[in-house]
């Protein structure tokens, strides 16, 4: 009588076990907004110059929720456009911003220094990092992205301009690729989407 | 005597428009510029409106606190973002024409010296005709979405 009771016991336990295990399973597929890229895209894979002129690697972050950017500082118009709607949808998100990380990867490293970066991208949102590195590897990550970018020939004064993809890419916290930000996309998806990411597998 | 008046005056209004040009016939609004940090360029915004039976066209502006000034427009075809110098922007008869983030802008280069949020700067706008309308545009932080209040 006494071992069938333990029996059972063992059998509820099992069963409650099972159930938190594929509660917390991470492969349950979140009901995103935006285009779902989970599986479709490669891990954020980096090794670039962060804006205070450190060598950074995609691991170093690793826990955050990572919004990357492609731009560059000398685009008036559609650049910091997308910088401000992302300080918006970072006001947005409140607290919880602060497991988000915004990376803006300049494909003009020769004109954005560490130092331009760095006054540019914090004059969008404290919690924005600018990212430079020679024009090969920035070459490298926006194929790795299948990203683009083209730069028309300088004009007399030798200014330029780069046509560059307005995307924006969504990675987990562990740096898989998740969901894609066009222009075309509404705002209230991103924070919907965002709020999805950040409440899974909170690092701290 | 008082139709001879209306006569005159009829005839000073009819003088008037000949020779006021476009920019009488334009009201602006929502007139502001993202200011960036350190001397990168910057894009000012303004909405026209035309009160005229015909169409009025925005070739460019100037001013004295930035030395160059073009007229450009941006656009997003197949993801990719463009950005191409125009001649001109029309504005339609009776109706209005905005230069607008991710659209129609003004790019701004070569400040004179930094300017800064909450200040004010006042560009010339310049139409076809050669008339020309000084506008105060309102200079906002770089992470402002509109023209604010």
């Amino acid at each position: 009588m006494k071992s069938h009771r333990s029996c059972f016991l063992i059998l509820l336990l099992l069963l409650a076990g099972t159930l938190l295990l594929s509660a917390c399973h991470h492969d349950e597929p979140l009901p995103f907004r935006l285009t779902n890229v989970t599986g479709h895209m490669p891990t954020l894979q980096f090794q670039l110059t962060d804006d205070q002129g450190k060598t950074v690697s995609a691991e170093d972050y690793r826990g955050k929720v990572v919004l990357l950017y492609f731009g560059y500082t000398h685009c008036p118009d559609v650049c910091p456009l997308t910088m401000a709607h992302l300080h918006v949808v970072m006001q947005r998100l409140g607290k919880l911003a602060d497991g988000a990380k915004i990376l803006f990867v300049t494909v003009d490293p020769s004109r954005d220094t560490p130092k331009v970066l760095h006054a540019y991208v914090h004059a969008f949102d404290s919690r924005a990092t600018g990212l430079s590195g020679k024009p090969r590897t920035i070459e490298a990550l926006v194929k790795r992205y299948r990203s683009a970018f083209t730069r028309e020939p300088a004009t007399a004064d030798g200014n330029y301009e780069v046509i560059h993809s307005s995307a924006i890419y969504v990675f987990d916290r562990e740096g898989n690729p998740r969901v894609l930000f066009t222009p075309a996309s509404s705002q209230d998806d991103l924070v919907h989407d965002l709020h999805l990411l950040l409440a899974q597998g909170d690092a701290e | 005597m008082k139709s001879r008046y209306a006569t005159m005056l009829f005839g000073l209004l009819i003088a008037g428009v000949a020779h006021a040009g476009s920019a009488d016939h334009i009201k602006t609004s929502h007139a502001w510029i993202r200011v960036l940090p350190g001397d990168l360029p910057a894009a000012a915004y303004v909405t026209l409106n035309n009160d005229s039976d015909a169409p009025i066209a925005l070739t460019g502006a100037s001013s004295t606190a930035y030395a160059s000034i073009m007229l450009h427009k941006s656009s997003s075809e197949g993801g990719m973002n463009h950005m191409a110098m125009l001649d001109a922007m029309p504005v339609p008869a009776h109706g209005n024409a905005a230069l607008a983030p991710a659209g129609y802008h003004l790019m701004l280069m070569k400040a004179v010296k930094q300017v800064q949020p909450g200040e004010h700067v006042q560009l010339l706008l310049k139409f076809a005709d050669g008339s020309t309308l000084a506008t105060d545009f309102l200079a906002r932080p770089a992470n402002a979405v509109d023209a604010g209040s």
